[in-house]
């Protein structure tokens, strides 16, 4: 045993035992993306914190630090806020998601049909 | 103020971190750590519901006629497939953004548990000291198949510690299944072992089994169920990993179920137990966990203590049968090479009838069933099937199962 507190903090970050997938070609787009949706999570965080605030301060006037942590959602704003997640999900994944409809539906570049238009 | 929400519900939305059910030993959540959980369980919809179906586009629309073109024919195997998907800009995304979210979810679980590890270990310690119903054996050692790789990419996989004799490793595994699988098994993560109940109640109505073997137990989330639905029955749960056992325990004793007798031991070798010493022998998505050599002995020990018209079921994900289209083989597939699931490829191409022919049963003995996960559907959807589905994880199984000897059982009676 030392005497060193337990940092939980860094324990928090340990890395899982096995070799992990390597998905893009350069290896810092890596370490780019798990920072980006480090960053997402926590603007959902922020946003669902924001909204029990606001929900409090509708049902209460004022409001404690308490009152936050505690707050439990009934069943109809506990819909509203997974909307709201869902809402916020479609908006940062625009890009990913567009991807999927480009799959389905194979488009021409613009330059084609550029050449085209003027043709007609 | 306009409101942005429909108010039709029609939305498939996760239900809210607040609905998971607190026992005993559950950690204390922050508001902001609920919140973190309600963003990843509504990402990991999003990622199997709107995203996922782009897969099969890439496979339809580039990677199949582009394997056609270069290889004059097409693919033979789910390797096959994977290794050209891997080469797809769609699926590599897709698939480095749901290992980001599987990582986020370790790592927020963690966060929580470890931040309270000090009560949580004394909250367990009240449950757990000076009970014989807790028998840890140091001199296990943990096998290859656990250790090879930390499973489910969960840092210190179910035998790490963070201090010397703590719980974090099953708190950790606990508290994250809901945001895995968006709630789908319910308030305490137990939809299987409900759905065991409810299976063997309409089964064999009535039918009051002594003794109960579950094997690689966990957090004992499957059999604390059952030993709750046949309070006179003795409940035998045992794992190769302590930490995971103390959890379990303690998770059990506070939820009353107080007949369960949590053994460190490897299945394996269950020379302590006599021939015949179960009427009910249970894996719930265990075997995926083990190894070529192992399953079989797993299988083979298992069909050894169980007693003459006693049941052995096993709840698994569906295997790979020549009749599953090689693309959903592939995508079953996915937590084996980006989750680090090492063995679940393998065993999901075994043929477990023929598995548990080779352990003793006859083939006339073995059956195979469906079992969705019981939950309360109040708060929780059903998980989706099909296109949707998040393959491996949905909350519907494959259960392999047979009454040992049943028949001739009967005939001696009659």
């Amino acid at each position: 045993m030392t005497d060193t507190p337990f940092d939980w903090m860094a324990a928090a970050n340990k890395k899982a035992k096995g070799k992990r997938p390597e998905y893009f070609d350069d290896p810092e787009d890596e370490r780019m993306l798990s920072i980006l949706m480090a960053v997402v999570g926590e603007v959902s965080v922020l946003r669902e914190r924001m909204d029990t605030v606001e929900r409090l301060l509708d049902a209460k006037g004022t409001i404690s630090r308490d009152d936050i942590e505690s707050y439990a959602p009934d069943k109809q704003a506990a819909y509203e806020r997974g909307a709201m997640i869902r809402e916020y999900i479609y908006r940062v994944m625009r890009g990913p998601h567009q991807m999927v409809q480009e799959l389905e539906q194979v488009e021409p570049p613009v330059e084609e049909i550029s050449q085209e238009l003027k043709e007609i | 103020m306009t409101k942005i929400t429909p108010q039709d519900q029609k939305l498939d939305v996760a239900p809210p971190y607040n609905a998971v059910a607190r026992h005993g030993v559950s950690p204390q959540p922050s508001h902001d750590e609920i919140a973190r959980f309600d963003f990843l369980a509504n990402f990991n919809k999003f990622l199997s519901g709107a995203l996922g179906p782009g897969n099969k586009q890439a496979y339809d629309k580039r990677v199949l006629p582009g394997f056609e073109k270069e290889h004059g024919r097409e693919p033979q195997d789910r390797f096959e497939i994977r290794h050209a998907m891997n080469e797809d800009p769609f699926h590599t995304f897709w698939s480095a953004l749901k290992r980001n979210s599987m990582e986020m979810r370790q790592q927020n679980g963690r966060a929580m548990v470890l931040r309270q590890i000090d009560e949580l270990n004394a909250k367990a310690r009240q449950f757990n000291e000076g009970r014989d119903t807790l028998e840890l054996h140091p001199e296990i050692d943990v096998p290859r198949y656990q250790s090879a790789v930390d499973i489910h990419c969960m840092p210190g996989s179910y035998h790490g510690e963070e201090l010397a004799g703590d719980i974090s490793a099953g708190a950790n595994y606990d508290c994250g299944i809901f945001a895995t699988t968006a709630g789908g098994l319910g308030a305490l993560s137990d939809g299987g072992g409900q759905a065991l109940v409810e299976w063997i109640k309409k089964e064999r109505p009535g039918w009051e089994p002594r003794r109960v073997l579950d094997i690689g137990t966990t957090v004992g989330h499957n059999i604390v169920p059952l030993a709750l639905a046949f309070p006179n029955c003795e409940f035998i749960a045992i794992d190769t990993a302590a930490p995971i056992l103390r959890y379990a325990h303690a998770r059990a004793q506070s939820l009353g179920a107080t007949n369960i007798k949590f053994i460190q031991a490897n299945a394996e070798d269950l020379s302590r137990w006599d021939d015949g010493a179960f009427d009910w022998v249970q894996t719930t998505m265990f075997l995926h966990e083990t190894s070529g050599k192992a399953l079989p002995k797993i299988i083979t020990e298992g069909y050894r203590v169980l007693a003459d018209n006693g049941l052995m079921l096993h709840l698994e994900q569906p295997e790979y049968s020549d009749a599953m289209p090689l693309f959903e083989q592939f995508l079953r597939d996915w937590d084996a090479f980006n989750n680090n699931e090492p063995f679940w490829s393998s065993m999901h191409a075994l043929d477990m009838k023929t598995v548990m022919t080779d352990a003793g049963f006859d083939r006339e003995e073995l059956f195979e069933s469906g079992v969705r996960a019981v939950v309360d559907r109040e708060i929780f959807l059903e998980a989706p099937t099909g296109e949707d589905e998040d393959h491996g994880r949905a909350a519907y199984w494959h259960a392999y199962g047979a009454w040992k000897n049943a028949d001739q059982m009967q005939e001696a009676a009659e």
